[in-house]
């Protein structure tokens, strides 16, 4: 661990001037920084705690949204009861991550700003294009067990590891940003990037910025949602793929469709064709393996992770029937609901 | 007090903290040090800069093998009592890199944070040569070891002629299974304090198996005199193997604190676990023959495990399918194969949860092309004696283990087809496994001391060691039974080198061996305080119908009929001490002893998605005389868990392009969680074994781990149809 200065910011303003030093980080739960700092992946000269900021607050917007403050520790979102009733599948998602100790101490907008869980990342004595631009990527041509299937490129196949971010994925939640010129809001879809010629930046983030919260909109799935996480032990284990669905019903068919998945990309996974073929249809298999190849479409295996192209493809056709039939993945009974 | 389900005596220490552990020790003006790994996994060390490591306040020091202190040079002078044949790891001897991680720096300094900080700072540089980490390359140069490791049997001569009885078998299977490499991940790291005290004595509190064995090691390798040295290693949280052999650490920290004069603290990093011992791998072939009545006509079983380029470790992985069931025609081989890996040491069931997984696993797929039950086609295999040695043994209750295993799983309404029993998308299948251990005495001497003291305690001392099996306790019960007093009664001393003579604790033997020591000690204790009630208190000489309870002598020889132990102390004026000795079996035996177990799992899987869940096991376990039943029962549970952890979940990756394990933490190297437990069922049947121990007891540490994974990965096929031979079944393997 290098050797860092410490400062408490005791407003925003204060925050964004000292992140505007060199060097400086933010630091809210840590859960994931310090682990960085501990491997010598992150180096920073100056940690910016954010901690005591009036910023961990659930606000119900007007229009039946909801506004998850971004130091709001992902445990208690996940227990609160308007965030359970109004945006299960993030309730759902956030509890299918970590353990208990660590969403505990995680924050919402560090789970937007996680960085991957590539060992070769973590491990400085391998090459790695995103912790050393220009180094080379281990991962190709070596274990890819929990790499990408989609959207990577020759530089980076990492992933991104965050379950409550596919749900705000596939809800398209906004995040409210505050940098040196003032507010604005990002859409889900734009906030995390992929790896292209520039795998060092995660997201679309400006130097400078601070997350502020992350808006949900209005609910309108009923029970037809489910956060389905597959992975290679039953708890505290990365995704190989997780599947966040959220479907609008009317008379039997599908409306609205919302479907993202997670453990294959460097950003949650969207396809709006996909949805767009779920769209007006009954919900069947056929409609869901549709959507699933569509989803798919162009998915590239690296040797080890193969086998996730077909598991994602099962897994979305699986949480597409869980919410269809109103009967959520739970995420404590680890059985695997039809 | 023998028997019964006694608590922990140091629970209580423990849950509250109290207990201390290695790295928990303080010491006046303690230094700390930090292990800095190579990069690369094998070459050489070219240069190491470390004057940005050396001028960060607080720092001490950087020892690197350019300005280790003086140590044994040879190789012979790092043997311990456990090690394989080779030379062993040397920290720091010189500029070879013969693993990954491997340490080529010590950075010490007045806190933990400034050598963390240093070691940061410490730049290598290396020539790098070729290397191999890839056991499937590797096997094409496996060998035979030329020099066995001490107390590890290689595989039995042939007999029979398994070749021709194979080519005419009516019914046969030929199959290749494949077991991962395992990390010892207990939860207290490797860790050293050595503190020197005032009068130069240096005393190394230290995690390891056995105190003894790793004072003998610093004093050959460090050139110190024994009663210069004491190691304790009180509270030991969690072993399985790993401290079998001395850590890095301890050589570290007892050199340099040793040659600065001053207290030092090393401990391993998690991923550094990583960097210090595994269970090897393995590559095995099973080919079995049998008749249409299920009777076995052939067995042959070849394996190949993993070793260092350093040392040549064995286990015992394939002698077990020579002795598990009744075959005339057999031959059995093992080999090793070299890796730049430290050398692989031994973990829970060693070569036998390897070896017994192949089998087990072969002997179900040969019962379902004879059409039988899994469990008939043992039964009909079973055999009385030990078919390598042709020795009897001492008492064998495996079928009962079968029987009340399979009456409490309920195993007679399974169907023998596969893919029969479907829950929604899960397929539910059943499957089980034998298992074997052997239940050997300690191959040393073990000693024990019993001491009254005179406040009416009665005090046990040995320098075994309690890994967090409840040694502790099983002690001081046999010390309560033989004086009739309640368990919490017993002070028992553990777990420093300067007590009484033990081996390491390993191999399932301590409660046997040491258990025996400690009912001797305490007879002759009862001589000694009869002695000198014969002189303070007119008790006859040699009185007979004399028994000791509640901390008195009774009896119509004792004077008043009853005569507390305290007053004849306070006579005698000192403590009355007596030590007893289980000595090792030295003469060939006509005898031989094992622990037997059957093991029961349900899995259900979602084939669709390889999502498996091991929903119930049942473990029966034929283990002689129970000492304490709780203890033992947490024993068989943690064994299951490990087991389940072998089957589905554990498995060191290497990248071989660098040498490394990539998975080196506990959020990447799985291990069960609680969501992957389901309900555990240990059943101990009755198994009278007087002959196999003085008490009758056989350890049970490690028979609870070796049916597990074959009783699974044979569920999984019972439920799929799809026999996954390779370890861990993980989803992508599942998926149909």
């Amino acid at each position: 661990m290098n050797r860092f200065e410490y400062v408490r910011a005791a407003s925003v303003d204060e925050a964004l001037a000292a992140l505007r030093l060199p060097g400086s980080v933010l630091l809210a739960g840590g859960t994931n920084l310090v682990d960085l700092m501990k491997y010598e992946v992150a180096r920073p000269a100056r940690l910016v705690d954010i901690n005591r900021l009036p910023l961990s607050s659930i606000e119900e917007l007007p229009e039946g949204g909801l506004r998850l403050g971004t130091l709001v520790p992902n445990a208690d979102a996940a227990y609160d009861p308007r965030v359970q009733q109004k945006a299960p599948l993030v309730a759902s998602a956030i509890l299918a991550g970590a353990s208990a100790q660590l969403r505990n101490a995680a924050t919402t907008g560090g789970n937007l700003l996680q960085r991957t869980r590539c060992p070769y990342f973590y491990d400085i004595h391998t090459p790695c294009n995103k912790r050393e631009p220009g180094s080379g990527c281990s991962a190709i041509g070596g274990l890819t067990r929990m790499h990408a299937i989609l959207g990577s490129s020759e530089h980076c196949i990492a992933v991104h590891p965050s379950d409550l971010c596919v749900a705000l994925a596939a809800l398209e939640a906004r995040v409210n940003v505050m940098g040196p010129g003032g507010e604005r809001t990002i859409a889900f879809a734009d906030f995390h990037r992929l790896p292209g010629d520039r795998p060092e930046i995660d997201t679309t983030l400006a130097a400078g910025e601070i997350i502020l919260s992350v808006d949900l909109p209005a609910w309108k799935f009923g029970d037809n949602y489910s956060y389905l996480k597959i992975r290679d032990r039953l708890s505290y284990a990365f995704a190989l793929v997780s599947v966040a669905v959220a479907l609008e019903m009317s008379e039997g068919l599908i409306v609205t469709a919302r479907l993202a998945v997670g453990g294959v990309a460097h950003k949650p996974w969207r396809s709006l064709e996909a949805e767009a073929l779920l769209e007006g249809r009954a919900p069947e298999e056929g409609a869901f393996i549709a959507a699933a190849m569509a989803l798919l479409e162009g998915a590239l295996g690296r040797g080890d992770n193969d086998f996730k192209i077909e598991l994602a493809r099962r897994a979305i056709v699986r949480a597409l029937g869980q919410a269809a039939a109103g009967a959520p993945q739970s995420q404590s009974d680890k059985k695997v609901r039809p | 007090m023998i028997g019964k389900e006694v608590n922990r005596v140091e629970g209580p220490l423990k849950v509250s903290g109290h207990a201390p552990y290695a790295a928990d020790y303080p010491a006046e003006g303690l230094l700390h040090g930090v292990i800095v790994g190579s990069s690369i996994a094998n070459g050489k060390v070219l240069s190491i800069d470390s004057a940005a490591a050396s001028a960060l306040p607080g720092v001490v020091a950087v020892f690197t093998h350019e300005n280790r202190p003086a140590a044994g040079s040879i190789g012979m002078r790092y043997r311990d009592l456990v090690g394989p044949p080779g030379t062993p790891f040397r920290p720091l001897h010189d500029d070879l890199v013969l693993f990954a991680d491997q340490p080529v720096a010590l950075v010490v300094a007045e806190s933990y944070e400034a050598a963390r900080d240093a070691a940061a700072l410490v730049r290598v540089s290396y020539q790098e040569e070729p290397f191999e980490t890839d056991l499937d390359r590797a096997v094409a140069a496996s060998f035979v070891p030329t020099l066995p490791r001490p107390f590890v049997h290689r595989p039995p001569s042939p007999r029979g002629d398994a070749e021709a009885a194979f080519a005419t078998a009516p019914l046969k299977i030929e199959a290749h299974y494949e077991t991962a490499p395992e990390y010892h991940n207990p939860i207290e790291l490797f860790a050293t304090t050595a503190v020197l005290d005032a009068d130069g004595k240096m005393t190394v509190y230290d995690k390891n198996q056995g105190s003894q064995n790793v004072q003998l090691y610093l004093r050959l390798a460090l050139g110190l005199k024994a009663m210069d040295l004491k190691v304790v290693n009180a509270y030991v949280g969690g072993a399985f193997g790993s401290g079998l052999r001395p850590a890095h650490t301890v050589f570290l920290a007892a050199l340099i604190a040793n040659h600065l004069g001053r207290s030092l603290r090393v401990v391993a990093t998690r991923s550094q676990m990583f960097a210090t011992t595994y269970r090897p791998h393995t590559r095995q072939r099973v080919e079995l023959g049998c008749g249409l009545d299920g009777r076995l006509v052939s067995v042959r079983h070849h394996a190949v495990g993993a070793t260092s380029n350093y040392e040549d470790q064995q286990e015992v992985v394939v002698n077990w399918s020579g002795l598990a069931y009744a075959c005339d025609n057999v031959k059995l081989s093992y080999e090793v194969a070299k890796l730049a890996t430290p050398t692989p040491a031994d973990m829970r069931a060693p070569g036998a949860a390897s070896g017994q997984f192949a089998l087990e696993c072969a002997a179900d797929e040969l019962a379902e092309l004879a059409g039988m039950d899994p469990l008939a086609f043992r039964l009909a295999n079973w055999v009385a004696h030990d078919q390598n040695s042709g020795k009897e043994i001492t008492a064998k209750a495996q079928r009962e283990c079968y029987a009340e295993g399979a009456e409490r799983f309920g195993w007679k309404s399974r169907d023998l087809k596969p893919r029969s029993r479907r829950d929604g998308h899960e397929l539910i299948g059943w499957g089980m496994a034998g298992g074997i251990w052997e239940a050997a005495m300690a191959p040393l001497p073990s000693r024990a001391r019993a001491t009254w003291r005179a406040g009416g305690r009665l005090e046990i001392a040995a320098a075994a060691s309690d890994i967090g099996t409840g040694t502790y306790t099983i002690l001081a019960q046999i010390a309560a039974e033989s004086f009739g007093i309640e368990a919490d009664q017993v002070a028992v001393l553990l777990g420093d080198s300067s007590l009484p003579y033990n081996p390491i604790e390993g191999g399932s033997w301590m409660a046997a061996s040491t258990g025996a020591a400690v009912a001797r000690a305490c007879d002759k204790l009862k001589r000694e305080l009869l002695k000198a009630a014969h002189h303070s208190h007119e008790v006859p000489r040699r009185p007979t119908g004399v028994r000791f309870e509640g901390g008195r002598m009774l009896g119509a020889a004792i004077p008043g009929g009853a005569l507390p132990l305290g007053e004849v102390l306070a006579a005698t004026g000192e403590p009355l001490s007596a030590t007893g000795t289980t000595m090792p079996q030295l003469m060939p035996s006509r005898l031989v002893s094992y622990t037997q177990s059957a093991t029961f799992a349900e899995v259900r899987v979602d084939e669709e998605l390889g999502v498996a869940r091991v929903t119930r096991v049942v473990a029966a376990v034929a283990a002689g005389r129970i000492l304490n039943p709780k203890t033992a029962r947490s024993q068989i549970l943690g064994g299951v868990v490990m087991g389940i952890g072998r089957a589905l979940h554990e498995e060191g990756l290497f990248d071989h392009r660098f040498g490394r394990v990539m998975n080196a933490s506990l959020a990447d190297y799985h291990v069960p969680t609680n969501a992957d437990v389901y309900d555990i069922d240990v059943i101990f049947v009755k198994e009278d074994d007087p002959r196999a121990s003085p008490l009758g007891v056989k350890g049970v540490g490690e028979i609870g781990i070796v049916g597990v994974a074959p009783a699974i990965a044979n569920a999984i096929w019972h439920a799929t149809g799809r026999r996954v031979r390779s370890l861990p079944i993980t989803p992508d393997k599942l998926m149909g």
